[in-house]
Order: C-alpha cells, then structure tokens, then sequence
C-alpha cells in the first residue's frame, strides 16, 4: 500500500487528461511496476470535469485514489487542478498549467470564476508549481504540444527516470515521422525546463 | 483500440475490462457478437469489432442484441452479448425463457452496471438477474479476471447448457491494468438440431423445461461451492472476516490487508457452504457489495448472522474512503480521523452540448415557443434540460418521450389544458424503442408534436453508426432508414412530416409554432449531423465585432461553448428597468461556423472571422 505511488490528473473533458493518464501509466508498467488507470469522466465527451486516478507500485489493489493520498496532482486547468486539492496528501505536490476554461455556467452568470487559483491552492500550504503550458505549446508551433508539454512537467516528480516516461510519449508519435517526434521531444523538454524554472523561482 | 488484436499471446498489455472481455471472446473462439451501445460496455463490442474473424453488429436494441445471440448459440456456434445495465431490463424477456432452452454453443452475456451513476439514468443490480432468471453469474475484480472468467464463462455455458451472465460494473470496464492474454482457438459450429420440445417454449413444452432448469440450479451451486473462483483468504486476523466480489473485494483487501476474506467470483447460485466456513473462522462477517444487500440478504435466510448494508451504504462504490471509517465503527474503534481536507467551494462544470452541436438549434427554439410540456428521451439531447435552455421536462428511459408525451396529453388537467406537448427524441433511442411509442400516439389519437433529432450517429457514446446513417459497425454502407417514409408508414400524416434543418432558426421555429397549434401527431425532423462524426463538415469560423455588441447576451442562450464573456455591465432602459449586459467573443479557434449565434445577435455584431496572427489568436482562449 504505501509503496504505491498515487497520481492525479485532472482537466476537463477533451483536453487530452485521459490519453496523459494512460501515457504516464505505460512508463510506470515500462519501470516493471504494476498499474491502474481509473476515471471519472462523468455524461459528456466535451467540457464536463475528468479526473483520471494512476496508482502503481509492486501490486495494486483498489483502482482509485483515496481522497488525502495522492502524492502528486498534475491540472491541466487552474480551476480543476484547485477542485481536486483534498485528494492529496499532505505535502504532496501540484503541477498546474495557467490556462482558464470558463465554463458556460459561469459564462452565463450564475457562477464565479475564481479570481486566482493558483493563490486557493497556495493557501493549503502544499507545494504549487504553475506554468502556462498552452503558450509553450503555441510557441511551439501546435496546440495539441501541451499534453507532451503536461507530462515533461511530471517528468522529474516521478520515482523513476523522466527518460523512461519521453521514451513512451516519443512513441506515440513515431508513426507519425521524424519531425513530429522531434517537436514533441522539445515540447517535453519544454515542460520539465518550465517547471524546474518555477520550482527554482518558489525557493 | 485496434492495438489489441495484434498482441501475440503471452503478452502482458495493459488492457480496460471491456478490452479484456473482447480479447477473452476473440480467444474463444466466438463467432457471432452483438450489442447496442451503452457506457460503460461500448468498447466490448467496438474492439471486438476489429477482430475479423468475428461476425459483429450493432443492433437496434438489447432485446434484439440478445436474440442474435440467441440464434447463434442455438445454431451451435459461441456467442457473445453485451450491454449496460438498463439494457437487460429491454433483454429480460428473452433472458427469462432462453433459461428454460438453455444453448448448444456458449452464450455469455456481459452486463455492465454503472454503479456511481456515471453516465446513467439509475443505479440498478444486475446480480438480479442470475436469481431471477436461475442462470450462473461471474463477477470479474479486474481486467486479468475479466478475461479469465470470459473464458470460463464459455466452458460454464457448454458444460450446463446455460448461458452465463458476466457482471461487470464500472470501475471494471473502464479500469485499465494488466493482462495476460493467451491464443484463439477456433471452434466449429454444432449445427442448428430441430427439437422442437427444447426449442419451441409452448406452454407444455415450457412446462417440461422447468424441472430441469431447477434441477440445473443445484447443480450449478455444487459447481460454485468447488469454484476456484471462490476462495477463502485466511488472512491473520479474525475480527472481521469479509465476503466481497467484484472491485468491492479490491478496496477490502486494500484497507485490510490482515482480514480473512472470501472472494466471491462466481457468485450465483451463491456457495452458501462456503460463506458458512468462512464465519466459522472469524468473529463476526461483514458482506461487501455493491449495489444490493444480495447476498446478505440470502445469507441471512440460511441462518447465518452477517453484517452488510446495516453498516454500509446502498448506493455508490464501497471505495476505501467509505469501508474504512463503517468498519472502525462496527470494532468501535476511532474512526480513522478525516485528514482529509474538503473540497474547496467552486463553480460546477457540468457537461456541455459540443461547439455547434444541431441540437443547440432545436433547444434555443424550444425555450422561445412558450406553453410547452417536453418530454425528453437519452442522449446528448438530454443536456437540453440544463442551462441556458431549460427546455428538456423529463427524462426515463430509451424511447420513453413518446408514451409519456401521450400520457401528458390523454392525461392533462384543467391546469394544463392550453398547454402543448412536444415530445423529443434522437434518431438512435426512437430506432431503438421510440418506433412503437409513436405508432401508439397515432393510433390513439394524440395531441402531441414530435422532434426527431436524426443526427446520425448514437452521439452520446462516441458517435456509434446506427441504421439511421447508412453504415455497419465497420463504418461499410449498410440499408438506410428513410425517417419521413417511415413515420408516414406508422400513419403519421404527409402533411404533418416536416424535414428541416436545425441551424436555420426562423424555419425552425415557425414549424414548432405552427405544428404544436395542430391538434394531431405531427413529427418534426432535424437533418444535421453530428459534430464529431464525418458527416460534419466545419465552417468559417465568426468572431464578435467588439464595437458593435451591444452587450444584449442574445447568442449567450445559444448555448453554444465557443462565446464568452469578456465583461459585463448594466444598463437602465426608458422605462426605468435595469437590465445585465454581457458583451462576449467567440473562441475563434474553436468555432466552426455553424452561425447559431449570428441570427440571434440583435446589433449584427457577429462576422466571419478574418485572421491575423494565429497565435495571439488561440492564446486568448486560455486567458478568460
């Protein structure tokens, strides 16, 4: 149980969170661990709320995460990653990317936006780190470079080497060509430099 | 997905239940495999779709899903059904007489039940159904399981001529973890053999069967009570023993690594010994299962003293956050101490109709046509009852918008006696159940107008091809259903069939208006496709001209998720009334033109979007 290393990543629906979850999940099998990728997706292909639960180690058991245990929280947006901050556990870790995605209700009026999340999660006292994926990803070139730009930035707050989980993300793409590989390559080197340069930056 | 057929035996990949399953089916040597779709068992027959070797389909409901199977497993041959959780409630007619033919070739009907309420219009037990129908029931903890008890599922079913039910739930079907997988071996069909007093179910013949299925029952007991699937974990110590199955046996073994447990795998007709010997060793026994107390409930009757839903909840998963603390309680002991922070207070989410989506156009109409009772069916189009719209009244079961939209009319009070009755449903739910509800509406006269959303594809699980667009499973052309001939052919009158497309607002909204005033059965039909089928086909995107909005928040009922925001304020009209403005853009990035918004829009601030930079552009979408 406790050797079981507990992940989180969160967003919202069609950005990318589950196939992110089911990379990370490869490099931990590609480690010769055990593993289990769960969601709660909820009705809606587009814009509802998706978490998807990574727990691996020797042997796993239960699928999910339980609330207060994750040891590291991985958000694809600001408001979702400060949704889920009772999953971790104390002293565990947010790795956040900076984008907004205001949902139609808020839209509409009849909710708020908060005015900054990163400050909510700050207040637990755990670690926050943040950095705006989505510009590394534009100044890239594309996009769809901030899911490989998301998991460079998990790359170093993992117990095995971030070369193990490039390798598994540079593979999805080798179908695709030799350039695709390279451009997802830096966007993955983008996203460790972002967030080494942030954690630097809190010390 | 295809990924998985070309994994050589042996392998360990890593595999959902649902992958699992249609792996373990493939390995079988199934030859006839059928189902309509339904989160969470979709992907079962979608990847078994891949497999060649398989004939596959998707059928218009569960009934009919079972039936082919039926068929195929009669003809001799292995067969293989799936379907989620309500999907059995449509099948269970032919569930509860196939039990008394039994099959030749083996049937496993996988259901999958959405415990926690996912994607789902209720929260039911499918372990019912072994009781109910004196069938054998498996229940999978993981993918490797879900594969195993597959493949014994189809020795279980030749060996008792039975068909075997495989009780999946959520957490099963969607979980991905690893598998070993194994080779196919090919089976050979036995042959259709007439035997009329077998296969035709007169009540004579009917009345000859029963004996012999209730003689099968106590075999297929003393088969659960030798299961290796049912196993006693001794475990150390022995102040609660537990009995759990499924992803419940998980979280048990999770929290209590130390507590005896017997593992339940094949769970009916329940090992009633088995669960006896278990009790014997520990203290006091606490049955973890979800949803129904079941198995507690039998135990109870043979006498056996046993914890379960006096300590745990009816409803939603038994996770470790929800065992741990009832059992601290029931050993008074401290309760492990909420560490846990809670959830910090912010804005829903809820799912959203997609950018563009044709249904935005028919609930954007519906919420301008006042006096309207909807009644709605399953699908996307169910969203309709969210916001900004609100403009969706009920919602049951597939296809039930018709016969309740008829009740509505037949059974309205002086109330509601002005009121119109407007029934909606997708091309996909009315294919499925919606066909006989409708013949029913005109033969009985009712007042009601129907919408037919025919957006070809089963939307809310992924854009499944169905008989309303033309393609089979493969995505190869296939007969297509002509919707208006048909609603003329189940007596709807010519002149009450309108087809119309659901992105030019003032044609649509003079056909609701004009045909609700009708007092007869009238059907509407919306045309456009999907968005995220390949029919669709995007646009030039639009933005707002920021000079020109008004701020009246007109396209902002649209509903449409590519327009925000950008800053709000209020304006005091000549009578002295205060009104909220909100001026907006639109995600250029992500809009595909469709032009909703555009007609709405009172100051004609809404263009066709000219480009500069792409990337300032797309950057603002992430910057609210």
């Amino acid at each position: 149980m406790s050797n079981t290393t507990n992940i989180l990543v969160v967003g919202i629906g069609g950005q990318g969170v589950m196939t992110a979850t089911e990379i990370l999940a490869e490099a931990a099998i590609a480690m010769g661990h055990d593993a289990k990728k769960t969601e709660v997706a909820g009705m809606a292909q587009r814009g509802g709320v998706v978490s998807s639960h990574l727990r691996f180690g020797k042997k796993v058991l239960s699928p999910q995460i339980t609330p207060g245990t994750a040891d590291v929280l991985l958000g694809f947006e600001s408001a979702e990653a400060m949704r889920w901050q009772h999953m971790l556990k104390p002293g565990g870790i947010t790795l956040m990317n900076t984008a907004r995605l205001v949902p139609p209700v808020v839209e509409l009026g009849l909710y708020d936006y908060p005015e900054d999340p990163l400050a909510e999660i700050r207040k637990t006292g755990n670690k926050v780190v943040a950095f705006d994926a989505t510009t590394i990803a534009l100044e890239l070139g594309d996009i769809r470079l901030g899911n490989t730009v998301m998991l460079g930035a998990i790359a170093d707050h993992l117990p095995f080497p971030a070369e193990v989980l490039r390798e598994c993300v540079l593979q999805r793409f080798a179908r695709k060509g030799e350039k695709m590989v390279d451009l997802n390559r830096r966007a993955f080197e983008a996203g460790r430099a972002a967030v080494e340069a942030a954690e630097a930056a809190l010390a | 997905m295809a990924a998985v057929m070309p994994v050589p035996a042996a392998s360990r990949v890593l595999l959902s239940g649902n992958e699992a399953v249609a792996r373990a089916v493939w390995e079988a040597g199934v030859k006839v495999a059928a189902a309509y779709p339904g989160t969470p068992s979709t992907e079962m027959l979608e990847v078994i779709s891949t497999y060649p070797d398989i004939y596959s389909e998707w059928s218009v409901n569960e009934k009919v899903s079972l039936e082919v199977a039926i068929g195929a497993a009669y003809a001799g041959s292995r067969a293989f059904c799936c379907m989620k959780h309500v999907g059995m409630n449509v099948a269970s007619d032919a569930l509860m007489t196939l039990t008394l033919t039994g099959v030749v070739g083996g049937l496993v009907i996988a259901i999958a039940d959405d415990v926690g309420l996912s994607s789902s219009q209720n929260e039911q037990d499918s372990r019912f159904w072994g009781r109910f129908a004196h069938v054998p029931l498996l229940e999978p903890s993981d993918s490797q399981e879900a594969y195993e008890m597959t493949l014994y599922g189809y020795e279980l079913s030749e060996k008792f001529q039975v068909p075997v039910i495989l009780r999946m739930t959520t957490r099963i079907n969607h979980v991905k973890a690893l598998v070993t997988v194994g080779e196919r071996s090919a089976k050979q069909a036995a042959g259709f053999r007439k035997d009329p007093a077998r296969w035709v179910m007169t009540p004579a013949g009917a009345s000859k069967r029963i004996p012999l299925m209730f003689a099968r029952d106590g075999e297929l007991r003393a088969a659960a009570e030798a299961s290796s699937l049912n196993v006693i974990e001794k475990g150390s110590d022995r102040r609660v023993g537990f009995i759990a199955s499924g992803t419940a046996y998980m979280h048990v073994k999770e929290c209590f690594p130390d507590a005896p447990v017997l593992k339940l795998g094949f769970t009916c007709p329940l090992p009633v010994e088995k669960c006896r010997e278990l009790a014997g060793l520990v203290d006091r026994v606490v049955v973890v299962e979800e949803v129904e107390p079941l198995v507690e409930t039998e135990l109870k009757a043979q006498g056996l003293a046993v914890h379960g839903k006096d300590i745990l909840p009816l409803q939603g998963e038994l996770a470790p956050n929800v065992l741990r603390p009832a059992i601290a309680r029931l050993l008074g002991e401290p309760v492990p101490e909420a560490s846990v922070a809670p959830a910090m207070p912010l804005f829903p989410r809820p799912p959203t109709m997609c950018v563009a989506c044709p249904h935005l156009g028919v609930y954007y109409t519906l919420s301008q046509v006042r006096n309207l009772t909807i009644s709605g069916d399953i699908g996307c189009y169910t969203l309709g009852a969210g916001h900004p719209w609100n403009a969706l009244d009920t919602c049951i079961s597939m296809g039930a918008s018709m016969g309740i939209a008829l009740g509505l009319d037949k059974g309205r009070g002086e109330a509601d006696k002005d009121k119109r009755v407007v029934a909606v449903i997708g091309d996909s739910t009315f294919l499925h159940m919606g066909m006989q509800g409708l013949l029913d509406m005109v033969y009985n006269k009712g007042n009601v107008t129907v919408l037919l959303l025919d957006n070809r594809a089963v939307g809310m699980t992924g854009g499944q091809d169905n008989p309303g667009n033309g393609r089979d499973i493969h995505g190869d052309p296939a007969p297509r259903v002509d919707f208006p001939k048909l609603v003329e052919s189940l007596g709807v009158k010519p002149e009450r069939i309108h087809k119309v497309n659901p992105y030019e607002l003032p044609v649509l909204f003079k056909t609701i208006r004009d045909e609700v005033k009708v007092p007869e059965v009238s059907v509407i039909i919306t045309d456009q496709p999907c968005v995220l089928i390949k029919d669709y086909h995007k646009l030039k995107p639009y933005e707002v001209l920021d000079d020109k909005c008004t701020g009246c928040g007109n396209c902002l009922d649209v509903g449409c998720p590519a327009i925000h925001v950008t800053r709000r304020g209020k304006e005091v009209k000549a009578s002295g009334r205060e009104v909220d403005l909100a001026f907006v853009r639109i995600e250029t990035s992500v809009c595909t033109g469709c032009g909703l918004c555009v007609q709405p829009c009172a100051p004609d601030a809404i263009k066709h979007y000219v480009p500069q930079s792409p990337i300032t552009l797309v950057k603002g979408g992430c910057s609210a």
